[in-house]
């Protein structure tokens, strides 16, 4: 066998097994593989190594030159991460990893655990202003409904997915259906969703959403009044009257209070809808995927006749929804009917520049979870003293080294955004329910003070040393450092 | 370069931890502290010259067992090709189907010829050996999915059990795997004697031809491996409840025979969240997939 070896394959010199390894392949310890015909150590535990934010993610065991000296960072430029640190759950045993390590002058205990949360779910935010769907209508993957529709914030759709009501409140089929699509949407992979009297989605985290079939490529650049505000200026004198297509709130110049400012004369428009303050109008349409949010493709269909008693001949008009997509230019005939025409050049710089203002659409995935008892029991044996740890800021709470938000009020439920966390970071077990990461920074004397396990407290260079279960990955340089001291905290973002 | 072996206690400081090379042992024993730091000694001794041992005759336990294989020298070796040679007539199978088990036992015989323990288990990746002494028990999880790992159903072994050995196997699993079974996990009367029964039942549930499953040739992925050229399952795509139902029946069959035969005492099968059972008569198992289980992090 070993004589007729392919280019690519090598021999592991580790253990007397001597494997063939072939590229991209493990040995038989799966702790070995060949990376690009090079033998390197591939273990599961992640450390976040603030030193690498630049570097490769993988740690070679063994360099081509000289033997490796065994020392892999320094205290305080590694943290060590929950992910792959496994779970005790549920027996109340301390967490898998009690980590100290020394920053700053300051002992820091780390514990790094793996929680299992059936109490969790994520929060998705599409930035689009098409109509998803109503509110409160049920949110289905492979046909199982695994959440709902919950608002329209600024520019944005917002679906509610997952919870312990689809997860473990449901038939089997739900539970299961809905763990997997959190967990694919937690771990970054593209998940496809429809609504119920709505649109079809496929959205992944930190990717362009695509509603019913079409990329989003763009947020809103405001609401229809804000836009008529926005560019009221760079219109007059070039426009009659302009309608900036809206949903929530379409803006038209003549009236807007903006257009009213540099004296833009009145041009007897008149928009369906409801009137909410002068030139901005609600429910102009029915909610769509059409202009601005709305089921319209022809933008005539929000207006009335032209007033006669203001309006004249060859009245100018530009019509354009939130995001300068679409847009469409008319003149009025003889009769007051507008008759689409081309768009002036002089209006085209004005249509793009809506669209220049826009920001990119983006679908966000917040993972929200509460830290329940038997977790806590896991880092201290007086789990209430912990989350009042935590309300107090003298314990930071990070997800993969991503820092979490905490909800205010009663226990540790927090939020954090998925594409901030390592790749695959999150893993589920079939309860149905997520395992996350969850890292829990204090000062060893809080830590103990609050009824730490100092009894399993490592010193994190014994836990690097543990030539076992480690790869290192880039610290995401958008994260603040989990391990700044804790007095710090109050400047964080 | 030789990686030295790893003896250490687990920050827990109760259990010993075990590695060298592929091998990966988790052990724990229970009783009077110094009977259980005696045990941990001997483990350790008896640890340290395993892979050698069996590296030396890699060769003849990579090769299909048959009748008229050699005997092995080594006491792991024969351990592992008697634990092999009920199954070599009919299937494709040698030694290392059962090199797991086989140094679980070894490292627990080791132990119990060291001290009187209340009771002790060595876990070598989920190949498992156990000491029980009169009145003891264990309560042994399973898992699916060793990628994710949660439990799917868990037994109690007691003393009076006939039970020593629990193996898991599946083609998720560390090991390549003729089969389709997420996890199949057999007791019998030794752990070697398990870690062979689950590697045979595992590779009965399969659908043999089914599109939806992918499978290479061994040697592709590993050049040395002893599966040669045989096909193993790298991946299994969603299957119908009716392909699901077939697949565990055909494991189901087999492992009825073993039991039969007196090869397993039990088995648990399981395939894309569906499981089944062969019930020893002791212990119970008990599935975890009620729908409305919850787990309170």
């Amino acid at each position: 066998m070993s004589e007729a070896m392919p280019a690519d394959t090598i021999r592991c010199d580790a253990c007397p097994v001597l494997c063939y390894i072939k590229r991209g392949y493990t040995g038989a310890c799966d702790r070995y593989a060949n990376h690009d015909g090079q033998l390197v150590r591939v273990d599961p535990h992640l450390l976040l190594d603030r030193a690498k934010s630049e570097g490769t993610p993988l740690v070679p065991f063994l360099e081509r030159e000289g033997a490796w000296d065994g020392k892999l960072a320094k205290p305080g430029e590694t943290f060590l991460t929950a992910i792959g640190a496994g779970t005790t759950y549920p027996d109340y045993k301390p967490a898998p990893f009690i980590v100290s390590s020394e920053v700053e002058g300051v002992d820091l205990v780390t514990v790094v655990t793996e929680g299992i949360f059936s109490y969790c779910g994520v929060k998705l935010k599409i930035d689009t202003d098409r109509h998803l769907g109503p509110e409160r209508n049920s949110v289905r993957a492979q046909g199982e409904t695994v959440g709902h529709v919950t608002t329209a914030e600024y520019g944005s759709q917002m679906l509610s997915i997952g919870g312990v009501r689809h997860l473990t409140g449901g038939t089997k089929s739900e539970g299961r259906v809905t763990c997997e699509t959190l967990l694919d949407l937690c771990n970054g992979k593209e998940v496809e969703l429809t609504i119920d009297e709505g649109a079809a989605v496929r959205v992944a985290a930190g990717q362009p959403p695509v509603v019913n079939g079409r990329r989003e490529e763009r947020m809103r650049v405001g609401c229809g009044s804000a836009a008529i505000g926005m560019f009221a200026k760079q219109w007059f004198g070039k426009v009659d009257d302009v309608v900036v297509v809206d949903d929530h709130i379409t803006g038209v110049l003549s009236e807007h209070q903006a257009g009213k400012m540099l004296g833009v004369r009145e041009t007897g428009i008149s928009i369906k809808g409801r009137r909410s303050t002068p030139g901005r109008y609600f429910q102009v349409a029915t909610p769509g995927t059409g202009w601005g949010g709305t089921d319209i493709s022809d933008p005539l269909a929000i207006l009335n006749p032209f007033k006669s008693k203001f309006a004249w001949p060859k009245l100018r008009l530009l019509m354009v929804s939130t995001t300068g997509e679409q847009f469409a230019y008319y003149e009025l005939d003889e009769e007051l009917r507008p008759v689409e025409k081309d768009l002036p050049k002089a209006l085209e710089e004005s249509v793009f520049r809506i669209r220049e203002n826009c920001e990119p659409a983006l679908t966000t995935v917040l993972f929200m979870a509460g830290a329940g008892g038997s977790l806590r029991a896991g880092v201290t044996e007086n789990p209430v003293k912990l989350t009042d740890s935590v309300k107090h800021s003298i314990t930071r709470v990070t997800c993969g080294g991503a820092p979490a938000y905490i909800w205010p009020g009663g226990g540790i439920t927090f939020m954090v955004d998925v594409a901030r966390m390592p790749e695959n970071a999150f893993g589920y077990v079939p309860t149905p329910a997520l395992v996350a990461p969850i890292e829990f920074t204090l000062s060893k004397k809080a830590y103990a003070s609050l009824g730490g396990h100092m009894d399993s407290v490592r010193p994190l260079k014994e836990v690097l040393n543990e030539k076992k279960r480690r790869k290192e990955v880039a610290f995401a340089p958008e994260n603040p450092w989990p391990l700044r001291p804790p007095e710090s905290r109050g400047s964080e973002e | 370069m030789r990686e030295p072996p790893v003896i250490r206690r687990l920050p827990d400081r109760r259990r010993l931890h075990l590695s060298d090379g592929p091998i990966d042992l988790i052990v724990e024993a229970s009783g009077a502290p110094q009977a259980v730091q005696c045990a941990y000694q001997a483990a350790a001794r008896r640890f340290v010259t395993i892979l050698d041992e069996l590296c030396a005759e890699l060769p003849l336990l990579r090769a299909r067992a048959s009748a008229a294989s050699p005997w092995p020298g080594g006491s792991i070796a024969r351990v592992m090709a008697a634990a092999v040679a009920p199954y070599g007539r009919r299937c494709f199978i040698t030694p290392m189907a059962a090199v797991a088990g086989a140094v679980a036992e070894a490292v627990l015989a080791a132990m119990n010829g060291a001290a009187a323990l209340d009771r002790a288990y060595v876990n070598n990746g989920g190949d498992i050996a156990l000491h029980l002494a009169d009145g003891q028990f264990y309560t042994v999880g399973m898992v699916e999915r060793p990628d994710r790992p949660s439990l799917f159903g868990s037994f109690e072994i007691c003393a009076a059990a006939p039970i020593r050995g629990v193996a898991t196997s599946g083609w998720r699993g560390r090991s390549f795997s003729l089969g389709i079974a997420d996890a199949v996990t057999a007791l019998a009367e030794t752990a070697s004697k398990a870690d062979a029964a689950a590697t045979i039942v595992a590779n009965a549930v399969d659908l043999p031809g089914h599109a939806a499953i992918v499978r290479v040739p061994a040697s592709e992925i590993a050049p040395d491996s002893d599966l040669g050229d045989l096909p193993v399952t790298r991946g299994v795509g969603d299957l119908t409840q009716q392909e699901i139902t077939q697949a565990l029946e055909t494991g189901e069959e087999v492992a009825t025979q073993l039991q039969r035969r007196g090869l397993i005492c039990g088995a648990a099968l399981s395939l894309q969240g569906n499981a089944r059972v062969v019930s020893p008569v002791t212990p119970r198992f008990t599935l975890h997939n009620a729908p409305r289980s919850l787990l309170h992090a």
